[in-house]
């Protein structure tokens, strides 16, 4: 969802390197070589921006290293990592994460792909409401924050009178609460990214043979059962792609939570009630100079992704399986 | 030491004191050097050097040096120096940027500004890259201008060592509402007011009636009390070596009981300083009183508009005795490309003359000097604010700026300050039990000290 800031997470771009590997084998002209030239501004980007703040990442994290004191750094091997294991703000953070990733990630890709089946239609003004949904993620996340803080606000903000007045409930803080303060920041992430997860759905279920659907019509089938026995089997593939995708953007969730505290420090919240792996990880670096540690937790949460990430796959390759 | 910094570092607006001075151009102050062997010893004149020569300041938040226009004014003393302005709006992010430059060694203006939240991290981490204010010409001359804490700050413990000449500087007194109070049918007289505020105690007893009387908040956060208390103890959040201390010192353990007991006590609006439930609320009736370093008026005018002209005053008094809570120093980096144009510009805007117009310009003023020659000048003294109710500001914070009391500064007390007040606010909003929200605070502290 966001990208993470300078404190050195690799983790976005490993992603990108595979597909350049497998070259055909079939040719023996002389643009072979000059095709390694070709691509060689993207790796070496890759190896100055990517892989050397990656692995440097890494050799830090073995550290003791404040950013004042950079020339003297100790090396303290695994301590940080085990100091990290032992930490309940890292534990904290660490369900924070998951529990934000899931009230986000389920409810976002749920709507888009509702969303997308409904726009995949013939209907009066589909362009119009194909740019609407995709307002959101062309807006300025600060400044979408600010509004969602305003919405959320204890006393003058508009959820809780309607709350309050609509629904006759008591008012909510939705700032110093935990689940609360949760469902909020989970509010702007799914505001923001239902837009575009449902115009990659509705890329994916163009290509899905419209006489499949006609086919279906023919024999009865209501829309939810088209939806159920045509779209979903043939966007699989496009599924997994975004629950992927979603997954590595709530382990990194950082921009919503910070804009979300209302000093503009990375607390995420007073007691830490929304404080995601990310913001941890700035707070650590940043706010308390220590490098070492916080490059910790920028590959603890790589091997969480990957993990995360496999995981999916996983999951995905055994329900292929299955059907 | 002070979380200004945080959200809109130093003043947005300019200051009360409405006062006499334009710019009282300086002629090139003191310095003609002619001093043995400084380290800015120079054939090359008053000006550093005779060439025509660029020096950048790096600079957080608003300085007001070019609003009050004292780069024209250096102009018309030193032809040949243009001063050009390198500035991040958020003292936190600047520190970063400067230990960046500092860590690889490029980059570095020729004259960094160092701030009170970091002087201690300069000094004993990178004393050795800065150029010491011990052995410029007129040292010893210049040392004697300054009040003696604000050299000590910026100095080794050896004494040897000095990063940077003093600018500005946050004697505290109380800012009110005594529009507020008179509806409220209590007293509104400064003198009345400081009698009435002289202990911390009293200050919250005064609370408890006002906020019985009107059902509102009296003062702005439990932050506001703790952070200025603090200072007021032997020790803040180190000890006499400068190592953390926190849950020893009795600077520390008064101030949390007072602020805890102020939250408590429900006389506390519950907002986070700096945050902008905190910044709406000037402008409104959420609170009566704030703790009030000078910078804080500029703030205060900022936030509350023209609209609040005449509704706030300043009460001549700190309950629990005077302190303060910010200040700057300017420092020349040894690897600054033009050393000596920087040190005589450094050296010519910590005197006298300028640091009188920091506080009396009607453009950006307010900076209470930290140079006590002028402090103690006429034109400081006798400045009064027409927004703060005509209030003598320059006899009020004369006053308070020569009896300070300074504990012993750290490493870490811009963090430290801002986990224990993040805590604060658990209590006040929360209903979190002080011992609880304490000992939160502790396990967050033992992160930051590592």
């Amino acid at each position: 969802v966001t990208t993470t800031t300078a404190a050195g997470t690799p983790a976005a771009e490993p992603v990108g390197t595979v597909a350049a590997s497998a070259g055909p084998k079939r040719l023996r002209r002389p643009g072979r070589r000059s095709g390694y030239a070709y691509i060689a501004p993207f790796f070496v980007v890759f190896l100055a921006f990517s892989l050397y703040p990656w692995l440097d990442t890494a050799w830090v994290s073995l550290h003791d290293v404040r950013l004042t004191t950079y020339q003297h750094q100790t090396w303290i091997g695994l301590d940080n990592y085990r100091n990290l294991l032992s930490n309940k703000f890292f534990w904290n953070a660490f369900r924070n994460t998951v529990t934000i990733g899931i009230i986000s990630t389920v409810p976002q890709l749920c709507l888009a792909l509702g969303i997308a089946h409904l726009l995949n239609y013939r209907l009066r003004g589909r362009t119009f409401f194909r740019v609407a949904m995709l307002m959101p993620y062309a807006t300025s996340l600060a400044a979408a924050t600010v509004i969602f803080l305003e919405l959320f606000d204890k006393n003058q903000g508009i959820v809780n009178w309607a709350l309050q007045h609509l629904f006759h409930l008591p008012a909510v803080d939705w700032q110093g609460s935990k689940w609360p303060s949760q469902v909020a920041v989970s509010a702007i992430v799914t505001w923001r990214w239902t837009g575009y997860n449902a115009l990659i759905y509705l890329a994916g279920m163009q290509s899905i043979d419209m006489s499949l659907y006609e086919a279906a019509a023919i024999d009865g089938a209501s829309r939810w059962r088209q939806f159920l026995y045509v779209t979903l089997p043939g966007l699989r593939p496009t599924i997994v792609f975004t629950i992927v995708i979603s997954t590595i953007g709530a382990t990194q969730l950082f921009g919503e939570p910070l804009l979300y505290d209302p000093t503009g420090q990375p607390n995420g919240g007073t007691s830490n009630q929304y404080q995601t792996l990310g913001l941890l990880m700035y707070q650590q670096g940043w706010s308390y100079d220590r490098l070492g540690l916080a490059s910790a937790t920028a590959w603890t949460m790589f091997v969480i992704i990957v993990l995360a990430v496999l995981l999916n796959l996983y999951l995905a390759r055994r329900r292929a399986r299955a059907s | 030491m002070h979380t200004r910094s945080r959200a809109t570092a130093r003043m947005t607006s300019g200051i009360a004191a409405a006062c006499v001075g334009l710019l009282a151009v300086a002629g090139c102050s003191s310095d003609s050097s002619s001093a043995s062997s400084p380290s800015d010893a120079a054939s090359s004149g008053p000006c550093g050097t005779t060439k025509p020569t660029t020096v950048t300041m790096g600079l957080f938040g608003t300085f007001g040096f070019k609003e009050n226009g004292l780069y024209d004014a250096y102009k018309k003393v030193c032809p040949n120096i243009t001063v050009k302005e390198d500035v991040v709006e958020q003292s936190a992010d600047y520190w970063t940027r400067l230990k960046t430059r500092l860590a690889s060694g490029s980059g570095l203006d020729d004259v960094q500004a160092i701030e009170i939240g970091f002087v201690a991290d300069v000094v004993q981490n990178h004393a050795s890259q800065f150029v010491n204010f011990n052995d410029v010409s007129d040292a010893a001359k210049i040392k004697s201008e300054f009040y003696p804490w604000k050299w000590q700050q910026a100095t080794s413990a050896d004494g040897k060592d000095t990063v940077g000449l003093g600018t500005d500087t946050g004697p505290e007194a109380i800012c009110y509402r005594s529009d507020l109070l008179k509806q409220a049918g209590m007293s509104s007289n400064p003198a009345d007011l400081a009698k009435q505020w002289s202990s911390w105690q009293d200050f919250i007893d005064f609370g408890k009636q006002y906020k019985a009387k009107t059902g509102h908040a009296f003062v702005d956060s439990a932050a506001s009390i703790f952070s200025t208390a603090v200072y007021q103890g032997n020790e803040a959040y180190n000890n006499a070596e400068g190592q953390p201390d926190v849950d020893k010192s009795d600077g520390v353990e008064n101030a949390w009981s007072y602020a805890t007991q102020a939250a408590q006590d429900g006389i506390t609006a519950g907002l986070s300083q700096f945050s902008d439930p905190w910044n709406k609320a000037f402008s409104g009736g959420a609170f009566a009183a704030i703790a009030c370093p000078t910078w804080m008026m500029g703030y205060i005018q900022g936030q509350a508009g023209p609209a609040g002209a005449g509704k706030w005053s300043v009460a001549p008094v700190l309950p629990g005795g005077a302190t303060n809570w910010g200040g700057s120093w300017l420092g020349v980096p040894t690897a600054a490309k033009n050393k000596p144009a920087a040190i005589a510009l450094v050296k010519w805007l910590s005197a006298k003359d300028q640091q009188v117009t920091m506080w009396t310009s009607k453009a950006q003023g307010g900076h209470f000097p930290s140079n006590r020659l002028a402090a103690e000048d006429p034109r400081v003294k006798d400045a009064t604010s027409a927004y703060f109710s005509n209030a003598p500001v320059g006899k009020i914070f004369g006053a308070i700026a020569a009896e300070m009391k300074f504990p012993p500064i750290g490493l870490y007390d811009t963090q430290i300050q801002n986990t224990l007040t993040t805590q604060l606010t658990n209590v006040e909003t929360k209903g979190t039990s002080p011992d609880q929200a304490f000992g939160d605070a502790m396990d967050q502290i033992a992160q930051i000290t590592g």
